[in-house]
């Protein structure tokens, strides 16, 4: 074991005993973890992101939940969605004290991990939970896995649609030192249900920050599943999440992830379609400056016949920014008839700045419609010219078109709240004015 | 209002402008007239300030001010508009929040508030009339999709709602059929006043028809070869451009 991960050691062996039924589940992950270590640049799925250097031995890791109380929490809370079901994790630990849950329990259950393991919810637990470790075999999923006994259970029962959105708010204090938070959420969507999850992450007290996040996600048939991923941490916050997907019976996903700051940021979204008639939209925005690394892998695995999936990622890098995007769409050998549409689109405005994309289609299946473009590029110079020339000022030129860039991604969030609180977001950082 | 005196201008090695004199005073409409390569969507081009013409000699005023050291975004608010021969398509900005950050941009330099949301909308729906432009055109994307005769009015339908002191024409009746030509010239015409000026760039005569000028110049290979009235137009429109360029070799030979 690695010197930076000392530390990491001891607060696993403080939670030991503390869960009971998950007790193998993080065990077994525990020695995956300490058998892999942390992905280096030799790693050909972390190449760009040098996420083992951020390890050291100074993290801070909650084993038995911070003292906060809910006037803490209710800061952070995001504009006009009050009313909202709210899951809170605080330094990666649900806190079902601080959580607000307005959905009826008929509708909606949230409960921890554990005790969901040890319940009527069991088999749904042991069926699901870690499945996306066949995607992503490395120490980085493996170190959440060890600590999922502080993970979230949520379900959204058979035929209903949660009327409020679920919003999930990751919240680190960094001011005791480097705070490490491994959130971990089992979502169960069950049959014709409805839901919006979106998820969010908070870095309070001005220090560095890690969030190491497993979310998985079952849909079941004929259900709906919106998700947003919206992060906006600052330049001292970093982040390496999965979400984990499978759409377990005909339904529809629809997906979009909107980054505009943070340190290293990774954020992997896989699409498993397992069922026949599956669609699945993914969207992603990401905004960046200064040092700022966004690297987006993307999964689609089409595993069934007659799957639609639609995918579009869009990146503007101001200053020394750095975006990534990887994209993965597998058809197997059985899926036929897929369709698989994927789009990567980049400009860059700093003349530090980069962007690195890469379409990876395996594709195993003779009767299909793929198609993947990507484009890395600058501003329009015409259009620039035609705005300037009816007097918009250099700045509001670049802004309308960055703008008109972004817009369709943005479009994409189903949620008006959150898309109004997300369209302020990116005019005050495109610093539009008249 | 505006005068060039011997503008020289170059894209990258190639000299275009070679020593350009006009003088354009408030209400006279000029029209440039030439054939192709000449120079005349240069000289738009430089007198808006497009950056990719470098300016290698002579000056231009523009109501006492020295034109060639403002932005485009400057000359644009001093009064000055070019209607573009190819306007650009922007996708995701609508026509009309475009409009309403150009025109609030213009009245913010000249020290006014900007007009809020119904003054904008009345002010629109007025020149909306003069150019026969529809409003769910302007709620469109810039000019994303619209036909050559849509983006041309669109052009003049800008000018009518930025008001400028003098304006360019290039090419505006490239791509028209006779009635948006028609449309588009009508607009033109109720936007001339004794203090606006226009400077019309065509190739054919068929525009002075419809937008009859003070002044008429012949831009040949770089430099203002022949200058007169509106019977210059007509004299091109019989001749062909061919005599001016036998006429111009055999002076200088």
């Amino acid at each position: 074991m690695m010197d930076a991960t000392i530390n990491i050691k001891e607060a696993f062996e403080k939670t030991e005993g503390v869960a009971e039924n998950l007790a193998a589940f993080r065990n077994e992950n525990w020695k995956v973890f300490s058998g892999l270590g942390l992905p280096a640049l030799k790693h050909e799925e972390w190449r760009y992101t040098k996420i083992k250097n951020l390890f050291n031995n100074g993290m801070v890791i909650d084993t038995e939940g911070s003292a906060v109380d809910k006037n803490f929490v209710n800061q952070f809370i995001l504009p006009g969605v009050a009313s909202a079901n709210s899951i809170i994790f605080v330094n990666g630990r649900f806190r079902n004290d601080l959580s607000t849950i307005s959905s009826s329990k008929d509708i909606l259950v949230v409960k921890s991990l554990e005790e969901a393991s040890g319940d009527e919810d069991a088999a749904f637990v042991s069926l699901h939970l870690g499945h996306s470790q066949k995607y992503h075999a490395d120490g980085i999923n493996a170190l959440n896995a060890a600590f999922a006994a502080g993970g979230v259970y949520i379900k959204v029962n058979k035929g209903k649609a949660v009327g409020q959105p679920i919003i999930i708010y990751s919240i680190s204090d960094s001011s005791d030192g480097f705070r490490l938070s491994l959130p971990r959420i089992l979502v169960n969507v069950e049959e014709a249900a409805q839901v919006e999850i979106i998820q969010t992450y908070i870095n309070h007290g001005g220090g560095q920050s890690l969030t190491n996040e497993v979310t998985e996600i079952c849909v079941a048939r004929d259900a709906i599943m919106h998700y947003i991923k919206l992060q906006n941490e600052g330049p001292k916050s970093s982040h390496t999440g999965t979400t984990h997907i499978r759409q377990l019976g005909k339904s529809l996903t629809h997906a979009v992830t909107i980054t505009l700051d943070g340190e290293i940021v990774r954020n992997n979204l896989n699409m498993v379609m397992e069922a026949e008639y599956c669609e699945s939209n993914m969207y992603g925005l990401y905004l960046i400056k200064g040092n700022t690394l966004a690297d987006n892998h993307t999964i689609v695995d089409n595993m069934v016949p007659n799957c639609l999936s639609n995918e579009l990622y869009k990146g503007i890098m101001d200053e020394s920014a750095t975006g990534v995007f990887n994209g993965k769409i597998f058809v197997r050998q059985d899926a036929q008839k897929t369709n698989a549409y994927q789009s990567n689109k980049n400009i860059l405005l700093g003349n530090k700045s980069s962007a690195n994309t890469k379409p990876q289609l395996e594709i195993f299946a003779d009767d299909v419609k793929c198609s993947h473009g990507c484009t890395i590029g600058k501003l329009d110079k015409d259009a620039l010219f035609y705005l300037k020339a009816r007097g918009i000022s250099a700045e509001n030129a670049q802004a309308l078109l960055l703008h008109a860039f972004a817009i369709d991604i943005l479009n994409q969030i189903k949620n008006k709240e959150i898309r109004t609180y997300v369209e302020s977001l990116i005019s005050e950082r495109l610093s539009f004015s008249i | 209002m505006l005068k060039i005196v011997n503008l020289q201008a170059r894209i990258e090695e190639k000299e275009i402008l070679k020593g350009i004199n006009l003088e354009i005073k408030p209400g006279e409409v000029h029209a440039i007239m030439g054939p192709n390569g000449s120079g005349k969507s240069t000289l738009a081009s430089v007198l808006a300030g497009r950056e990719d013409y470098e300016v290698t000699g002579g000056s231009v005023n523009f109501l006492g001010k020295d034109l060639l050291e403002l932005s485009p975004e400057d000359r644009a608010k001093e009064g000055l508009f070019l209607a573009f021969q190819y306007p650009v398509e922007i996708p995701g900005v609508s026509t009309t929040n475009f409009i309403k950050t150009a025109v609030n941009e213009k009245r913010k330099y000249q020290g006014l508030e900007p007009l809020d949301a119904a003054q904008f909308l009345k002010i629109m729906k007025e020149k909306m009339k003069l150019v026969e432009i529809d409003q769910s055109l302007l709620s469109r994307s810039l000019n994303e999709g619209f036909s050559g005769g849509e983006k041309k009015r669109n052009e003049i339908f800008q000018m009518a709602m930025l008001e400028p002191k003098l304006a360019i024409l290039d090419e505006t009746d490239s791509g028209l059929d006779i009635d948006a030509l028609r449309i588009v010239a009508n607009g033109v015409n109720q936007l001339r006043s004794k203090d606006k000026a226009f400077l019309v760039v065509t190739h054919y005569q068929r525009l002075l028809d419809y937008i009859v000028p003070d002044f008429v110049h012949v831009l040949y290979n770089g430099r203002i070869v022949r200058s007169g009235t509106k019977e210059l137009a007509l004299e091109l429109e019989e001749k062909g451009y061919d005599f001016i360029k036998a006429e111009v070799e055999k002076e200088l030979a």
